[in-house]
């Protein structure tokens, strides 16, 4: 097939669901950057906001929240005046989250990609690579909330708009991982 | 000719249309990120390593892409730009948050939208980088009060890109095409050596 990635395999990482007999190759990334790009279009000619992804979880962790301690969610600064307008999951965002755990999972279905496990590189255990993962998400969430966004709402959709501060965004969150990267080799490699 | 009114410049996202129409954008949204391998931590934390650049290809065109689309219809007078919900720009809060961001997406190995499509593909370390998520913004709730302050420093208000280099937007958008190019030459003649030099594994 003519959009098939064109890349030789990585080295050095072990094979990837795509690379398992039976498993359909991932699409060419300039095409799919074009259909991304199209979606982002339509988010924004249609829905006037773009596409976001943090604020579903923040939502959903509110309520989740909210299911143990209501006085103390109601009361946070924060978190309580999502609850003003009856349930903080009837929220654009949230829809926008479940469909696209709907539709990765679709695709991958499709392409017989969906290996039930834990990734990681060749080197890493099971218990390192779940702890970072954990970490890795408490720093994201944390920082989703001071940036207000994160790859989703702001490098993709602000650097679309031509954001000055989500351009700033992208230049800083591909710094942050640069800088990282050297220290959880081990993880990955 | 009559301007596009959107959903959000009439208040209608929250209305169950504007929610049938997100989840519809949603499910697109998670198509492509799949059909690029972003199911997958370690295609997405390859670029870090200089393996593979998916992650900075399909951004970089999807942002060109959705540019040129936007500004292009705005120029035919077929959208308003103004009818689109923009974020003012607070300089410091998206730098610090962009950076731990970036340090969270290859410690973790996911963002919160690849993550989405990570557990749909049965990755474990997905559903366990979201939980994180999920606590890193309860944790952030608790000190919320705290960064009211620094959240709303660097304040630029609205600014764009063309504002600030003085440029048209059409200019804008063949500038960040060039550059893009330009980076997409030199990841494919980086590639192509690197795959020279080193023995498949």
């Amino acid at each position: 097939m003519s959009i098939e990635t064109t890349l030789e395999p990585p080295v050095r990482r072990g094979p990837l669901d795509e690379d398992v007999p039976g498993a359909e190759r991932v699409w060419n990334p300039y095409l799919v950057g074009v259909g991304l790009g199209l979606t982002l279009l339509t988010s924004f000619v249609v829905l006037g906001a773009g596409l976001g992804a943090s604020g579903s979880v923040a939502r959903g962790s509110a309520w989740l929240a909210h299911l143990f301690a209501p006085e103390a969610v109601e009361g946070n600064a924060y978190l309580g005046p999502w609850f003003s307008a009856g349930s903080p999951l009837r929220y654009y965002l949230v829809f926008m989250g479940l469909g696209t755990f709907a539709g990765g999972l679709t695709s991958a279905w499709a392409a017989n990609r969906i290996r039930p496990g834990v990734e990681r590189g060749p080197r890493a255990s099971i218990l390192l690579r779940l702890v970072l993962a954990l970490l890795g998400g408490l720093a994201a969430g944390f920082a989703s909330r001071v940036a207000a966004g994160c790859t989703s709402g702001q490098a993709l959709t602000g650097g679309a708009l031509f954001l000055t501060g989500s351009w700033a965004f992208f230049l800083a969150f591909f710094g942050g991982a640069f800088l990282l990267a050297w220290f959880v080799r081990k993880e990955w490699s | 000719m009559v301007l596009m009114e959107t959903l959000f410049s009439q208040g209608l996202l929250g209305t169950p249309e504007g929610l049938a129409i997100s989840g519809l954008v949603g499910l697109a949204f998670g198509f492509w990120l799949e059909r690029a391998g972003f199911g997958s931590s370690r295609r997405l934390t390859d670029i870090f390593y200089f393996r593979d650049f998916a992650v900075f290809q399909v951004m970089f065109t999807a942002v060109v892409t959705a540019s040129a689309g936007l500004f292009g219809l705005s120029a035919l007078g077929l959208v308003d730009i103004d009818s689109i919900y923009r974020m003012e720009t607070f300089l410091w809060p998206q730098i610090a948050g962009g950076a731990v961001l970036g340090a969270g997406f290859v410690v973790g190995g996911w963002c919160p939208g690849t993550a989405f499509v990570g557990l749909a593909s049965g990755k474990l370390d997905a559903l366990v980088f979201l939980l994180g998520v999920g606590g890193g913004i309860l944790a952030y709730s608790g000190f919320h009060t705290d960064l009211v302050e620094f959240n709303a420093s660097g304040d630029r208000g609205l600014s764009t890109l063309p504002d600030l280099l003085g440029l048209s937007p059409g200019i804008t958008v063949g500038a960040v095409a060039a550059v893009a190019l330009v980076c997409f030459k030199a990841i494919s003649v980086f590639m192509k050596s690197r795959s020279a030099a080193e023995p498949q594994a």
